[in-house]
């Protein structure tokens, strides 16, 4: 089980308790304002933008190749971004921050 | 002000559903209500035919909203409904249950339906699918699980007929694929990529057999060709493209061309009525032409164009095309659309790395990326920006795919 906190542009907090399936998925479920993964899950369309806490990002972990790649659809991406639907939930992301993109 | 109006729409599809949501966005204030016959909430349907049906996924994982989100932002969702004719002078829709329903604007997100030839004994013939929802995939699982010899004849090289195949294959199925164009892929693709596919399923053990004509399909379950060959089935798949769900339209004589006509603010050819999605018709700016597109990104693009229009906001639909399909372990990824292409660039990094970049001209007109995102999102940024691409520096696989603009027109 993983708390996983969500900053929206609307200065919303939400904390969300995941289990399994992916960071995107419990987004989606929970109605995270600017997560819509539209192509499902599947690294196809870069909606599921999230900019990961600094103090973060070893737990997250680095994006991958592909990931990196469609990042560049995004014109704000940086170094702390990634795709949630490629952030696997597993009890190593308790208390991670995220901060969903414009 | 909307806040006493209905807006209706038919069909809770991904253009439905994420129309619906748009209009809230917007500030519609009036009533929404999405009719759809399916009686699962509203889910994605490109996975239905990939991981969907390879990892025995449920639809509860699968869902465009949870329940609450249309509860939330009072989103009246009627699952299990078919509208069975529409008033359009008295703006009434009637249902199958025998009530009516009032709209002041009203949403066609019909999609469509896959198409099932006039093939003899189809329809007698038992463990006979399609693939576009998720009753289908329900059966097929089913079918699949209760049969010893998993035989599985696929009708139709088209991209649901070969991820059906590259998931059932996964799944231990015996697979054929039985198509009736001389190359698989043919109506939609290029020779090249036609011939990379045939290639990846032949490896991965499925059987393909071109320029067969299936003409009947015996009381055992065989497939009968009009060259005299047979294939024995368990199940058949049949994924020889779809038609556009028009019925409706067509009863109040909706202006149709190839799908539903709608201009660039998504209106179909009378007042207060609009089309998203697949079910579509439109007008494409950047290829300067009408086109018909299966596809996520016209729905959601659409979806969010119709929702400012409904809402007053004057806004013309101006979107690049794109697709994705995959299969085994190759990401396929479209950007654009290649029709009228008149040369062809193919820059290959690996033996399952490399993309196809199609022109008109010195124009980039699409990109086919083969595990190889970097090429899709560069080809995107290209097509948006017309700029003018160095060939031969593309078509060098160790070259820089972000030096290779001659000159940047915009």
């Amino acid at each position: 089980m993983a708390n996983i906190t969500f900053l929206t542009s609307d200065n919303e907090k939400i904390v969300l308790e995941g289990n399994s399936g992916n960071v995107m998925q419990l987004a989606v479920n929970n109605g995270v304002k600017g997560i819509d993964g539209d192509c499902g899950g599947v690294c196809s369309c870069a909606t599921c933008h999230v900019f990961v806490a600094k103090k973060d990002i070893e737990k997250v972990g680095k994006a991958s190749s592909i990931e990196v790649d469609m990042l560049e659809l995004a014109d704000d991406a940086n170094e702390f971004s990634r795709l949630c639907c490629q952030i696997e939930i597993s009890d190593a992301l308790d208390g991670v921050e995220l901060t969903v993109a414009k | 002000m909307s806040h006493d109006k209905t807006c209706v729409v038919i069909g809770a599809s991904h253009a439905g559903v994420n129309l619906a949501f748009a209009l809230r966005k917007e500030g519609w204030q009036g009533k929404i209500i999405l009719f759809d016959k399916d009686t699962n909430l509203p889910y994605h349907r490109p996975p239905l035919s990939k991981k969907y049906l390879e990892l025995e996924d449920s639809i509860q994982n699968n869902l465009l909203k949870p329940e609450e989100s249309y509860t939330k932002d009072n989103i009246n969702l009627k699952l299990g409904v078919s509208i069975i004719s529409i008033n359009n002078e008295e703006q009434s829709v009637s249902l199958d249950d025998d009530s009516v329903q009032h709209y002041d604007k009203l949403v066609f997100a019909t999609g469509a339906s896959a198409f099932i030839p006039p093939i003899k004994g189809i329809k007698e013939a038992k463990n006979v699918f399609s693939l576009r929802n998720a009753d289908d995939v329900e059966g097929i699982r089913k079918a699949f699980n209760t049969s010893t010899t998993k035989k599985v004849v696929v009708i139709g090289g088209g991209y649901i007929g070969l991820e059906t195949a590259a998931s059932l294959k996964k799944l231990g199925a015996d697979v054929t694929i039985l198509e009736r164009e001389e190359r698989i892929l043919a109506r939609v693709t290029t020779a090249y990529l036609s011939d990379f596919f045939s290639e990846l399923h032949k490896t991965n053990g499925v059987s393909i057999f071109t320029n067969k004509n299936v003409t009947e399909i015996t009381d055992n379950n065989t497939v009968l060709c009009d060259d005299g060959s047979s294939y024995d089935a368990n199940i058949i798949i049949v994924g020889v493209g779809i038609r556009v769900n028009t019925e409706l339209a067509a009863q109040i004589e909706l202006k149709i061309e190839n799908g539903i006509y709608v201009n660039t603010k998504t209106e179909t050819s009378q007042k207060d009525i609009y089309a998203v999605g697949d079910c579509t018709y439109h007008y494409n700016s950047l290829y300067d032409r009408f086109v018909r597109l299966e596809s996520i990104q016209n729905a959601v693009d659409q979806a969010k164009i119709t929702a400012k229009n409904i809402c007053g906001i004057e806004t013309e639909y101006n979107a690049i095309p794109w697709f994705w399909s995959d299969q085994y372990d190759i990401k396929l990824q479209i950007v654009g659309l290649a029709d009228g292409f008149d040369d062809l660039v193919v820059r290959k990094e690996a033996e399952k790395k490399f993309s196809i970049w199609y022109f008109k001209g010195k124009q980039l007109l699409a990109v086919d990326s083969i595990n190889n995102a970097k090429s899709y999102v560069l080809g995107t940024k290209y097509i948006k920006t017309n700029a003018e691409i160095d060939k031969i520096e593309l078509a060098n696989p160790k070259s820089d795919l972000k030096s290779i603009v001659a000159i940047n027109q915009n």
